[in-house]
């Protein structure tokens, strides 16, 4: 079957970054307190990138991301700081009528939990024919023609049968390219992916990465992948971002940072990685303590109570980014220029042993 | 941000002892402690306590410390308004009706309660059974309840009044053998929920025999959603008693119910409107804050508002 | 899905069964017979034994009576000399039935969007006055209510009718106070059901797509909070009838409620159990019908039933 492929050009070339994420403040209201879940976050993303931000459960990753949409509940959520630029424009000063004719249209979103993110009273092939009929004028007609096309483009077999079928009628991969496609409907030039794998199986994992690698090259799209896993990392990513506790503590291309991690906590998730060729006897490594309650942020560093190379200074103030190389950022004040103590062996350049 | 530059003394390395650890945990609370904080926390709940309350002791104390009893006729003081001699006025016979409304209050709410509670018996008895022990014995059980479910239970109230003649045994009985079927469909649910959940298969593998998981594993855990039932098949009760009395199936003379009561005073509303007003209110006073009680405990349980 | 129709039509059946039987034994339980609170002769009395045919040992009068059921024939009023409980019926139903549609229109669509409304605004004063309304909707019972609007609106501002049933003007009092129990549910359970919905992932990813509010409200959330609603009709229209009991007789309406309240002070035991089994009979086949509407609205019902066949 035919396939129209379409290959968005930016309207407005604008700076060489899509997406630019400038100290971005986000904290929620709660009956217990104020959660400061995003405390100054900067990172950004070239046109037809590939980027990776990786961090554990509430390191403020999604919070982050769904800002980028304006996706974030507002009574409780408050955007406190910060500037997020797309494609030239100031996200947080457009009105809600303007983000609505962006999402869906130039910024794609696909969420973590595909059981539960189609609505189960409306066929797939609906779903993803309102995206289209929503920001483009076609027919009914024509925006379920287009709609199986997309069915197609994400390789679910037998798309015309399948865009009249119900959710529940999907297995969980399957969703998930459903969800892929209704994203991808518009053909936006900006796909965000929340960790898209999480709820699935392995070998579907390594299904749905093959295929968003696959649209990413064909439809020259842009990607940013936010996961817990490393492993998903490696594939897709040539860029990583790497976050604790609502805070960017490093950045680089995938390769600075798999074998030059310049950061404890960057380091430590590495080590965390259960690994096939070591011996199995091995406990699997894990970092000691758990992440800080963000209630009330830590003055210091909020990594330095679980880290083996904790200083003084880091427990009373917190290190802004340092340039480690020209691609690689890291905030940690081991790698200050006023530290006399010299780096720990792991976290030298060319320190890394692995493969 | 920083205003200074570090000296190399800051960055001299701390073990793990020399770091403070902030834990920041909340100190344990038993389950029905969190629950009763979270009711206190809502006011519509909490008012609604308050209410039921003061309505329940003045129908203890409101026959007693009245000088009337219930039935004596004051004949030269009939259809009073409200006045020193009658506080709440008199009906149409000279009854007093402060005493007749607290009496009857007391009597409405005696139905109330025990009809809810045979209910209860009942329903948990069988929907215990039958979730408990499963396969047919559970099958036979729930199909006919799913049976008796279909059928209208107030027409079946009301066949079984005209039968047996209204009185207070008669009603509450009455209610009580028709109105189990829900709450037996909502603690079987339950059971079976339960039974699933590991802790029962924890303590059957150390040789627990059957009544004692049900007494001490099954019937805890199935207290919360049989609480909250209660709370709504009490009003449900004192409703229907209402409603049989405005049909004429209420609790005979001289015997008075705040259904009867309203009755009574519906006669007369066109003239004397608070021989209406004062059981109606008192009745919808009693069945607004059981539902304000109801829906607070039903969202302090839910384990899914949990702060 | 033919086969869950059948069963459920079975059900149906088997409960109405169960209630013919049961009013059959309780009016069979009653000391005395319907005559005894007529002073009649002892001939006269044999003659009209024989003409119910309560002269017939007790099964056999059970079994006439499942015959006569199989062919919709109800018997013969006592008390009403020579109309049969059908005529009564075929009479004064239409009556209830015009009452009960108007007070559940008005509960339904009212409530519904009562619910939404409450759910979108919600912790603001709009929802608090929602919540309210509703709780004492439900709490008041309908007789009080009855009451109330005719005291206000009859007596003293005399506005609108309180009795008898002869222009749209005489039904508003009735059908609002029958249908606010109902509208206060409903209203509830609307408001509850939208939050849940709105919480689900579903409507974060129509956001994403660019929808608007209105299309999310709609397409995504009202569309699939209405579901649970549906599966409460049944006991809601159960809930109504009841109701019309006590209203007709308060606003002197003269339907199938009103004569059934008069034949219970009359003892009438044929009229009685002639309309409880109608009652029933209506009730259970209304649920029937609610049941399998929900089987066709839901499309994960729809399509598992249609595995089954």
């Amino acid at each position: 079957m035919e396939q129209k492929v379409v290959k968005r050009e930016l309207e407005e070339p604008a700076t060489d970054q899509l997406l630019s994420i400038e100290d971005l403040q986000v904290s929620f209201h709660t009956y217990a307190g104020e959660v400061h879940a995003v405390r100054g976050v900067t990172y950004s993303v070239e046109q037809g990138g590939s980027l990776a931000v990786v961090g554990e459960s509430g390191c403020g990753k999604t919070v982050t991301v769904q800002a980028v949409m304006r996706l974030t509940p507002i009574p409780p959520g408050e955007i406190k700081g910060g500037k997020i630029i797309f494609n030239g424009k100031d996200i947080l000063s457009l009105t809600e009528r303007e983000m609505q004719s962006i999402r869906g249209k130039e910024i794609g979103m696909i969420f973590q939990d595909p059981m539960t993110g189609l609505n189960p009273t409306m066929t797939v092939g609906n779903q993803i024919a309102e995206a289209i009929i929503k920001h483009q004028r076609v027919s009914k007609h024509e925006a379920m023609e287009r709609a199986i096309e997309m069915l197609n483009l994400v390789e679910i077999p037998n798309p015309r049968v399948r865009a009249s079928q119900y959710p529940h009628q999907f297995s969980g991969g399957m969703r998930q390219r459903a969800m892929i496609a209704i994203a991808l409907a518009c053909a936006p030039v900006l796909l965000i992916a929340d960790e898209p794998t999480t709820s699935l199986d392995v070998t579907i994992q390594s299904q749905i990465l093959d295929l968003l690698q696959n649209l990413q090259d064909r439809l020259g799209m842009t990607i940013v992948l936010i996961t817990h896993n490393l492993g998903v990392v490696a594939r897709l990513a040539r860029n990583l971002v790497v976050m604790y506790a609502g805070k960017v503590v490093e950045r680089g291309t995938s390769w600075d940072i798999f074998y030059e991690p310049a950061h404890p906590y960057t380091e430590a998730l590495l080590q965390a990685v259960p690994r096939l060729d070591r011996p199995s006897r091995m406990e699997l490594a894990s970092i000691p303590g758990a992440p800080p309650d963000l209630f009330e942020p830590p003055q210091g560093c909020a990594f330095a109570p679980r880290c083996n190379y904790c200083m003084k200074i880091c427990m009373e103030y917190d290190a802004t980014p340092i340039k480690v190389s020209d691609s690689h950022h890291v905030s940690c004040w081991l790698h200050h220029e006023a530290n006399p103590n010299p780096l720990p062996k792991e976290l030298q350049k060319g320190g890394g042993k692995r493969d | 941000m920083l205003n200074f530059y570090p000296k190399p003394e800051d960055f001299a390395p701390l073990t793990l002892d020399e770091k403070i650890g902030d834990e920041i945990t909340r100190p344990p609370i038993s389950y029905w402690e969190d629950v009763w904080i979270r009711f206190r926390k809502n006011k519509l709940a909490t008012i609604g306590l308050v209410v039921l309350s003061i309505l329940i002791t003045m129908a203890i104390i409101g026959p007693i410390i009245s000088p009337w009893d219930y039935r004596t006729c004051d004949y030269g003081h009939v259809n009073e308004f409200v006045s020193k001699r009658h506080w709440f006025g008199t009906d149409y016979l000279g009854r007093d009706m402060f005493t007749r409304l607290w009496q009857g209050t007391r009597i409405s709410v005696f139905i109330g309660i025990t009809a809810a509670f045979l209910d209860l018996l009942i329903g948990v008895a069988w929907g215990g059974i039958a979730g408990y022990f499963g396969g047919i014995v559970d099958d036979i059980m729930m199909r006919i309840v799913d049976v008796l479910y279909g059928i209208p239970y107030l027409l079946v109230v009301i066949l079984l009044l005209v039968v047996m003649e209204p009185g207070l045994t008669s009603i509450i009985l009455a209610m009580s053998l028709t109105g189990w079927v829900g709450m037996a469909r909502l603690v079987r649910g339950q059971i079976l929920q339960l039974k699933e959940m590991e802790y029962v298969l924890a303590a059957k593998s150390v040789g627990a025999s059957p009544r004692r998981i049900i007494a001490r594993h099954l019937i805890p855990n199935t207290m919360g959603v049989v609480l909250v039932s209660l709370t709504s098949s009490i009003p449900g009760a004192i409703f229907g008693e209402a409603f049989l009395s405005f049909i004429g199936l209420g609790v005979p003379m001289p015997q008075a119910s705040l259904g009867t009561l309203a009755n009574e005073g519906y006669q007369v509303l066109r003239i004397y409107p608070q021989n209406m007003i004062i059981p109606a209110t008192v009745m919808s006073l009693l069945i607004l804050s059981f539902n304000f009680v109801g829906d607070g405990l039903r969202d302090a349980l839910d384990p899914r508002l949990r702060q | 899905m033919g086969r869950y129709v059948l069963k459920r039509f079975g059900f149906m059946l088997l409960s109405l069964w169960v209630i013919v039987t049961i009013t059959f034994l309780l009016m069979n339980a009653v000391p005395g017979g319907p005559f005894t609170s007529v002073k009649l002769t002892p001939l006269v009395e044999k003659q009209l034994q024989r003409k119910y045919g309560l002269d017939k040992p007790k099964f056999q009068q059970y079994l006439t009576l499942l015959k006569n059921l199989g062919r919709f024939d109800l018997g013969l009023s006592i008390r009403e000399r020579g109309r049969s409980v059908n005529d009564i019926i075929k009479n004064t139903f239409p009556t209830s039935a015009v009452l009960g549609i108007e007070a559940l229109v008005f509960a339904v669509t009212l409530g519904l969007a009562l619910g939404i409304i409450a759910s979108l605004y919600r912790g603001q004063a709009l929802d608090y006055v929602a919540i309210i309304i509703a709780v004492i909707g439900v709490s008041i019972p309908n007789f009080i209510v009855a009451s109330v609007l005719q005291y206000i609106f009859g007596f003293k501002l005399g506005i609108l009718p309180i009795a008898r049933w002869e222009s749209f003007k005489h039904t508003i009092l009735p059908a609002f106070a029958l249908g606010l129990g109902t509208l206060a549910t409903m209203t509830r359970m609307m408001r509850s059901s939208m939050l849940e919905v709105l919480n689900q992932d579903y409507i974060r990813t129509a956001k994403a797509k660019g929808l608007n509010s209105a299309q999310i409200i709609w397409g995504h959330g009202v569309r699939n909070a209405i579901l649970p609603i549906v599966t409460i009709l049944g006991p809601l229209i159960a809930g109504i009838t009841t109701g019309t009991l006590v209203i007709e007789r308060m606003f002197g309406i003269p339907g199938l409620g009103k004569y059934f309240v008069d034949s219970i002070y009359n003892r009438d035991y044929p009229m009685i159990m002639g309309t409880t089994v109608f009652y029933s009979a209506l009730l259970l086949f209304m649920n029937f019908l609610v049941d399998i509407a929900y089987g066709f609205i839901d499309p994960r019902i729809r399509l598992a039933r249609g595995k089954e066949d």
